[in-house]
């Protein structure tokens, strides 16, 4: 067991470095920050001095070495957007992202797994096949557009919700949040409803059909012939039976929330750590997008990581493989 | 579980309360899509920096928001008396800095050196002085390497710091991003300007409000007391953020929702032509380019090609339809404002097709060829658009355009490398002067000037003379000199010209400004209705 573990923790350091050494090879693509960093008016000489001093001459093997220098002592450098510690800024930044991220991922359970329920319960009533043909419509919208329209309608047409920003945030510690204030709690709503909503089409739509398959099992037919109250069978039996593989999907989707909140902050005006990037890539802030990559990276690998392990301890023909090899 | 639901309720009442008090009547909510980068005064030459700067701190002399100079720190300039490469500065006597610290003719030494150190994105704009020193508490000499009659222009974005402040905070050096220094005026500030900061996060919010002790007080409207500062980079959330009343003034209204905020009530759009000329450039230098269909030579070379394709260019057709009429078609790139401008310079010639491709048969190009034109798709209005419209006008005249968009990151490097053979740029002249576009568009690539002359032009006669420009004192003499190196630039054609971009401010119907032609908000200026 320890072995296997030691393996996949290896294997996982291993795949933060390939992803940090594609990352910095991708950069030279992304652009040069030396204009960005200089003003009009700077000669050529100017170029040349700041490139050198920041290294940008040196083979992105390089690069890559010295950022690694860095990071592996806690300096993620200085970004040449803001001019400021870049460890700093993604601190600063990702509580408005992991908020938006906990309420999206909120929303789209409860309400996925409450219309997936109704919708199978009553799968041929007008109202669950409207609800079905309005799902497909948030699976295939994209982000940016259904957060548009939802500013038109709340914000510009009906004046009920802000249309960009955290609202007033109070800080406890190192974390800002927006969920004390009422400014804070009403600008979560739109872009919390525009990031989940694929998530919570995507729950129902899974739940549904777990729900149908449930409800078709001889258990359920034996607890109605029982006489159990409707309510009972499909809360008490047939929904627990199908959020097994609910809760893993769900796991497995906090991941792809946080990585999409970069379109819906970008549309929000939300500061959080994907709005960050978005500058970042505009400016070519090489550290801030290389801190954010590997931020990223490393919260993926950890999600994998412990996926893994917990197959590992669920299965014990996992373990008896490993005690072998 | 009771107290602690009070509590929390008590916490709820309290932030919103503040919420209600801090916006008044007086408080000015604006919106760009665009954040300041750094709060450091000298660390970058940027627009959107200098704004948030100028409401905090103040150059010697200002441009106000009509483009005409007028006294801030300094109130009299002169050319010395006894030294033709010296001028002289009478400075503002009372002025405070806002933590308290007397304004003197010590700290305008030490502003004018920290902007022309080797950090300063500033010191371009300077290199013509040698010395800078105090000749009394409240006069400053500033001595150049020559007569430099154009010096006061040089100066309206230079910025003055207190140098106690800055000596005692260790924010004497500009910031330094290789050092992987995180300098103390890059987040803090102490100006002298109308403004003080009272809290800003990056991306967030910025609020300003009033200095109570500025010296300009009485003598500006100063009608906005607090100014809340958010950037909304997605164009479509900031029209809405201006149509729902959450923000009073944002800079920069897409061209296609302008009817949209026009037509809603209590919102106006106030729109001026910007000091920015948007332009081709050609590499005419090359002895084969890189990208074409000719081989072992270069048809941009061939004045003949360059007329035809500056005829084939529908001006008229681009600011009608890709610009929805905001735009001025232009025949020069040089903005109206700036000096050397004339209406004779500034005519383009008609669209003509018939004759281009009259030019194309003499030049010995009847059948066209293929070209490349690089185009950024996220520095100017519309920019991408203007370029898919010219290669379908360049298609009449036989030649194939290859489009190339690229974001700003990665297409201005193609100009500074030298990497291009056809390219689109926008130029804005801060000094308003046209020796600023000689210097870096005409003058042949050395380590000086002309670099951002992509075209690999070089003309030998006209360096000369706009070397000899930065030191003539006769002003007469000057713009001869001005005027006939515009007519050379004329007929060597290697810039096509297309329009002058146009400023479109939405705003609320309680606030009143004109709108700045270099696109610098100064808020001391505003008023309300």
């Amino acid at each position: 067991m320890l072995s296997y573990i030691f393996r996949r923790v290896l294997q996982s350091v291993l795949v933060l470095l390939v992803v940090g050494l594609v990352a910095f090879a991708m950069f030279r693509f992304v652009g040069d920050p030396i204009d960005n960093m200089l003003g009009q008016e700077r000669t050529m000489e100017d170029v040349e001095r700041l490139r050198e001093q920041l290294g940008l001459d040196q083979p992105f093997a390089v690069q890559y070495w010295r950022f690694l220098e860095g990071a592996v002592q806690g300096n993620f450098g200085i970004s040449y957007r803001q001019g400021r510690p870049v460890a700093e800024i993604i601190a600063e930044r990702l509580p408005a992202t992991l908020e938006l991220a906990a309420v999206s991922g909120f929303f789209a359970l409860v309400v996925g797994i409450g219309l997936g329920v109704f919708t199978a319960i009553r799968r041929d009533g007008f109202a669950s096949n409207a609800i079905m043909t309005l799902s497909l419509i948030g699976v295939s919208l994209p982000t940016f557009l259904i957060g548009i329209l939802l500013i038109y309608l709340f914000s510009v047409e009906l004046g009920w919700l802000p249309s960009f920003g955290r609202g007033e945030v109070v800080q406890l510690g190192g974390w800002s949040t927006g969920f004390l204030t009422q400014s804070g709690l009403l600008a979560l709503i739109l872009p919390s409803i525009t990031l989940g909503l694929y998530q919570m089409t995507l729950i129902m739509r899974l739940v549904r059909s777990e729900m149908l398959e449930v409800l078709r099992q001889d258990y359920i037919r034996f607890a109605r012939a029982r006489g159990l109250k409707e309510k009972a069978v499909n809360f008490r039996h047939a929904l627990k039976n199908t959020l097994v593989p609910v809760i893993t999907v769900t796991g497995l989707q906090l991941g792809s929330i946080i990585a999409f909140a970069i379109i819906t902050e970008t549309v929000f005006q939300w500061p959080g750590v994907g709005l960050l990037f978005i500058n970042a890539i505009q400016f070519v802030d090489i550290p801030v997008m290389a801190a954010y990559l590997m931020l990223i990276s490393v919260m993926f690998v950890a999600i994998n990581l412990a996926v893994d392990l917990l197959y590992v301890a669920i299965d014990p023909r996992l373990r008896s493989e490993g005690g072998t090899s | 579980m009771t107290s602690r639901l009070t509590a929390l309720g008590a916490a709820l009442l309290a932030t919103t309360a503040v919420a209600a008090t801090s916006v008044n009547a007086e408080t000015l909510r604006w919106a760009r899509a665009a954040e300041a980068l750094t709060q450091d005064p000298h660390a970058q030459n940027e627009g959107p920096t200098t704004t948030l700067n100028h409401q905090i701190y103040e150059p010697l002399i200002l441009r106000n928001m009509e483009g005409a100079m007028e006294a801030a720190l300094a109130t009299d300039w002169q050319p010395s008396d006894t030294d033709p490469n010296v001028w002289v500065f009478t400075l503002r006597e009372g002025v405070t800095f806002h933590e308290g610290q007397t304004f003197d003719s010590a700290d305008v030494v030490f502003s004018m050196n920290r902007a022309m150190s080797e950090n300063s994105n500033f010191k371009e704009l300077l290199s013509s002085v040698t010395e800078v020193r105090a000749t009394g508490p409240y006069t400053v000499e500033i001595e150049t390497d020559g007569p430099n009659p154009l010096l006061p222009n040089n100066l309206t974005n230079i910025f003055m710091m207190d140098e106690g402040w800055s000596t005692e905070n260790g924010a004497v050096e500009v910031q330094d991003y290789a050092g992987g220094e995180d300098t103390f005026s890059a987040r803090n500030s102490n100006g002298t300007g109308p403004y003080v900061l009272q809290s800003r996060e990056a991306d967030v919010t910025t609020v300003l409000t009033m200095f109570d002790d500025y010296w300009g007080i009485g003598e500006f409207p100063l009608a906005a007391t607090e100014i809340v500062f958010t950037p909304i980079q997605n164009p479509a959330t900031r029209v809405a953020a201006l149509l729902s009343q959450e923000v009073d003034f944002i800079q920069d209204v897409p061209v296609q929702d302008l009817d949209r905020v026009r037509q809603a009530d209590g919102l106006d759009v106030i729109t001026a032509p910007q000091n920015r000329v948007i332009f081709f450039g050609m590499n005419v230098g090359a002895d084969d380019l890189t990208l074409d269909s000719v081989d072992g030579a270069n048809p941009l070379a061939d004045l003949r090609v360059r007329e035809a394709m500056n005829i084939a260019i529908n001006r008229e057709a681009i600011q009608q339809v890709v610009m929805r009429g905001q735009s001025e078609p232009a025949g020069v790139i040089m903005p109206p404002p700036v000096h050397g401008w004339t209406q004779a310079l500034d005519g383009y010639p008609g669209f003509d097709i018939a004759a281009a491709n009259a030019l194309m048969e003499e030049a010995g190009y009847g059948d066209g060829f293929t070209l490349q034109l690089d185009c950024p798709n996220d520095r100017y209005i519309n920019d991408e658009a203007i370029c898919q419209a010219a290669v379908g006008m360049f298609a009449q005249i036989g030649i194939t355009v290859n489009l190339s968009a690229l974001p700003r990151a990665q297409h201005f490097p193609l100009i500074a490398n030298g990497e291009t053979d056809f390219y689109l740029l926008g130029w804005g002249v801060p000094t308003y002067d046209s020796e600023y576009i000689f210097n870096f568009l005409y003058h042949t690539r050395n380590e000086g000037r002309g670099s951002w002359n992509g075209t690999n032009f070089s003309n030998a006669v006209m360096d000369e003379m706009i070397v000899g420009l930065s030191s003539e004192v006769d002003l007469d003499e000057r713009d001869g000199m001005i005027a006939s190196l515009w007519q050379m630039a004329e007929d060597e054609l290697i810039y096509l010209p297309i329009h002058n971009q146009v400023l479109n401010w939405g705003i609320s119907e309680d606030w009143t400004t004109v709108v700045d032609a270099d696109d610098q908000v100064k808020f001391k200026y505003f008023t309300m209705e």
